[in-house]
């Protein structure tokens, strides 16, 4: 039991950011919540209406109790079940309750990713944090707001509408009384009061109002992450604790058929398990866990199969195209009778590469039983997600386990899953002690999952004015986001089609946005240069989306898009590419040098305007942006998985290029406010202008087309 | 066959008793609870594990425990003086130079290091010298604005 745990001493402390230092034990029922925080807060959460949510699948707080507690000393703690993974979520959560709580950031301490503790707010991907988790904190703070109004105004026997609230305090202009929150739990069964429901007509604070949502408020538990205070998943130590390495077959599709444990059953102190296809070792140290597996995998005959190469991928990936059934394409009008009307058609292929997220922390976990219950400390995108998938595993009821996700090292959609949460608690259970799975780079690069590959065919017909007629355009395997083109063209057929990935793909940064804005925005600029036009009133021409002619034209006047198109030579080009998608607009130009001995690209500069709406954080979106553009570089001009026979041959930082300082060219980021409409995330769709940008400006200098990414470079000039 | 190294870890002597062919950074991490040092690719590739040895900087992934008997180690824990943070440790937080914050560690120490051979560092200098630190989120133009703040030469 958590006895030994008290607010002050744990929770009390500046560096409290993360659930777990509530106590690590799951059965805290209500009456020790209530001694551990003070009235109220939590026990809805994990004794009754988090599990009773979670039976029936529905998502969200459903009481303000769930999402907002006010301790008796009036310390404020909120929760989400969404996930920090440097995307700046928790400062962001943080500045929406503060601002309908009329407090500020620094008084809210807010609790994320712990399933004993938080409503399950879905998944932490596709930017949905930004307009759907904001939404559901403000709602949930204002109701909270308003209830403790409602509580000063019965111990005042006033009207609610005679009461003002800011800083904290609860305030009767006429009489000049007061009550702060702090005095006003002292008095009151706030916890109670808050036991019911979010009203559906809650309002909250318009944007002309904002105090604390609009500005800049630094990540909350930054402090800790300088001095190393901070755990991420792979820095949690339990007492006793082992650990773990599992055994990887050799390739792709490969089944074990027998293996010897002996060898590393002998080892002192060490631990192996077989179930199966799974097969582990755990040990005081992970060099000796290590060692131990190195010993057993020496003996293990595997079955393996036959597994496509990165260099047939492509070919792969068409014949294996899946364009019946389910994959039906979108049309408008007739593209038949659009390209009958064209003057002039083009017709191309791109491809897109797989590549990998690499986020900086490769998977780790640590598992812990403890009469049959089971705690993990893990990165993963979805805390809930971890449970219920650990719930299957080893058939016991979801209550049961208690998944925490500590403030993790990255993940740009690379961790959806909980492999090591899984491998850590299997061998946790056999150990029965607790053990911790760190993967190694080689790991997360061969076991986790890839961006999809693809195969992108555009079609495009001009009319003799230079418009466009029709437009074609499927892509193979990367999916369908951004797939339907923003420009106003009378006959369209768009179609995404599945196919046959060798590689397990999933999420990455803005999903295949990035692929079909690179196809369609490059494709763009070969069309406008069969129309002879210039590529940006090429786009203007045929663009209709004021959002995003608006970052488009932006983006033009910043970088003197006109005079230095003008200046272009066959070493240095510009280029420019926008787009749309999760509800932001995106524009970018970017000049590029090219060495034509060599062929190497070089970017020198990328300008990039970007708008989602109402800026809530702007150091915070700003910081999004740049990692958005330089990510992107990465994916434009290096980084694509080479593998042959079910094996990555390029598993590390040594054959994978990711992006570094020397990398970094000049950037220069306009964030466009726009404030009447809602927010949108930022933090995917500022990467998807970069790769066709690079593109465009390298066909402007020199002629060619590059239609693949990565864009290794161009034939090297002879001299 | 295990020996025992004597280590100078952040000013206080330890004694470990292990492996000598074990990473510095496992030592850290795994017998002296010292997490601030990060594991990344286990190849001294990325600068996630960079700690202080007699105040130059190594990848601690990469050097055997043995390398370092006798000598001093200074990792993140060890920088702030009390509640006194680092000048570096300031201008990160101070420039928001974070995003998921798992580099930062490396990318302190690796400035720490920086400026102690080049207490003004032109932008060039400090490309050169923090091009081995890997910043998966890509903050990198915050992080050279800590840099250049850490080194006196914000010219903003």
């Amino acid at each position: 039991m958590a006895t030994d745990l008290s607010v002050d001493q744990r929770c009390g402390s500046k560096s409290c950011e993360s659930s777990d230092e509530l106590g690590h034990e799951l059965d805290l029922n209500r009456r020790q919540f209530v001694q551990l925080l003070g009235a109220g807060l939590l026990i809805t959460v994990s004794g009754g209406v988090g599990l009773a949510q979670r039976r029936s699948s529905s998502r969200g707080a459903r009481t303000v109790a769930a999402r907002v507690h006010i301790g008796e000393d009036g310390r404020i703690t909120v929760m989400t079940g969404k996930v920090e993974e440097g995307q700046g979520a928790r400062a962001q959560l943080t500045q929406a309750a503060a601002e309908e709580l009329r407090v500020t950031a620094d008084e809210v301490h807010l609790i994320m990713a712990d399933t004993s503790l938080v409503p399950d707010d879905g998944i932490t991907a596709g930017s949905r944090t930004t307009p759907s988790t904001v939404p559901a904190v403000r709602r949930g703070a204002a109701a909270a707001r308003e209830l403790l109004t409602r509580l000063a105004a019965e111990q005042w026997q006033l009207k609610t509408s005679a009461l003002d609230v800011d800083d904290g305090t609860i305030t009767h202009k006429a009489t000049k009384r007061t009550m702060t929150y702090a005095q006003l739990a002292g008095k009151t069964d706030v916890a109670g009061a808050f036991e019911q429901s979010v009203p559906s007509d809650v309002t909250v604070t318009p944007v002309s109002e904002w105090e604390v949502l609009g500005s800049s408020v630094p990540r909350p538990n930054s402090r800790d992450i300088v001095t190393a205070e901070h755990r991420f998943p792979s820095d949690i130590r339990r007492p006793n604790m082992l650990y773990g390495k599992v055994l990887r077959p050799p390739s792709y599709g490969a089944t074990l058929t027998s293996i010897d444990l002996s060898a590393a059953e002998a080892m002192k102190d060490v631990v192996v398990v077989r179930e199966d296809q799974f097969v582990g070792c755990a040990a005081p140290t992970s060099f000796r866990a290590t060692q131990a597996l190195k010993a057993i995998a020496k003996t293990a005959s595997w079955q393996t199969v036959s597994h496509p190469s990165s260099k047939e991928i492509f070919s792969h990936l068409k014949k294996n195209a899946r364009t019946g059934g389910r994959s039906r394409p979108r049309t408008r009008g007739s593209v038949d009778k659009g390209f009958a009307d064209a003057s002039k058609v083009l017709s191309e292929t791109y491809r897109v590469a797989y590549i990998q997220h690499t986020p900086m922390e490769p998977r780790a976990a640590t598992a812990e039983w403890k009469d049959g219950k089971l705690t993990v400390w893990t990165g993963i995108d979805w805390p809930q997600r971890a449970q219920r998938d650990l719930a299957r595993t080893f058939q016991i009821p979801a209550e049961q386990i208690r998944a925490i996700v500590p403030d993790m090292g990255s993940g740009f959609g690379g961790k959806h899953s909980g492999e090591a949460a899984e491998e850590a608690a299997r061998l946790a259970k056999a150990a029965g002690r607790p053990v911790a799975v760190h993967w190694t780079r080689a790991e997360e690069f061969t076991w986790a999952y890839f961006r999809p590959a693809a195969v992108i065919e555009c079609k495009g017909g001009l009319d003799a004015n230079g418009s466009l007629t029709a437009w074609e355009f499927t892509n193979i395997n990367a999916g369908g986001a951004a797939i339907d083109t923003p420009y106003n063209i009378p006959n369209t057929k768009i179609l995404s089609a599945s196919s046959d990935s060798p590689l397990r793909q999933g999420p990455y940064r803005c999903l295949a946005a990035t692929a079909n804005n690179f196809a369609r925005e490059s494709f763009m600029d070969e069309l406008a240069a069969a129309a002879g036009t210039d590529p940006l009133a090429f786009r203007l021409a045929h663009l209709q989306n004021e959002r995003i002619r608006t970052v488009l034209q932006t983006v033009a006047e910043h970088f003197d898009w006109a005079a230095r198109r003008k200046k272009v030579t066959d070493e240095v080009g510009v280029g420019l590419a926008c787009g749309t998608e999760k509800n932001s607009c995106v524009a970018a130009c970017v000049e590029v040098a090219i060495d034509r001995k060599r062929g190497e690209i070089k970017v020198l500069e990328v300008c990039e305007a970007f708008e989602c709406g109402p800026i809530q954080n702007p150091a915070n979106l700003l910081s999004q942006v740049h990692g958005c553009i330089i990510m992107g570089l990465g994916g434009a001009l290096r980084e694509e998985m080479r593998f042959e026979d079910g094996k990555i041959l390029n598993a590390s930082f040594s054959g994978y290029l990711v992006p570094r300082f020397k990398d970094v060219p000049k950037i220069d980021v306009h964030l466009v406010n726009k404030t009447d409409i809602p927010s949108a995330g930022g933090g995917e769709t500022p990467i998807i202008a970069i790769a066709p940008a690079i593109g465009n400006a390298v066909f402007a200098a020199t002629g060619i087309r590059i239609r693949s990414m990565p864009m290794r470079g161009i034939p090297p000039r002879r001299v | 066959m295990d020996t025992a190294i004597k280590l100078i870890v952040n000013g206080k002597e330890e004694t470990v008793v292990t492996d000598p062919a074990r990473s510095l950074l496992d030592v850290l991490r795994e017998d002296l609870g010292l997490t601030g040092a990060k594991y990344g690719c286990g190849e001294g590739l990325c600068g996630a594990c960079t700690v202080l040895m007699d105040g130059k900087r190594v990848l601690s992934c990469a050097t055997p425990v043995a390398k370092a008997d006798k000598k001093e180690i200074t990792t993140i824990e060890g920088l702030a003086a009390g509640d006194s943070l680092h000048p570096v440790q300031k201008a990160f937080l101070e420039e928001g130079a974070i995003q998921c914050g798992y580099c930062t560690p490396g990318m302190i120490l690796s400035t720490v290091a920086l400026l102690r051979e080049k207490p003004h560092p032109t932008d060039e200098q400090i490309i050169e010298w923090m091009n081995g630190n890997i910043c998966r989120c890509n903050g990198y133009p915050k992080i050279m604005n800590a840099i250049r703040r850490a080194a006196g030469s914000d010219r903003r």
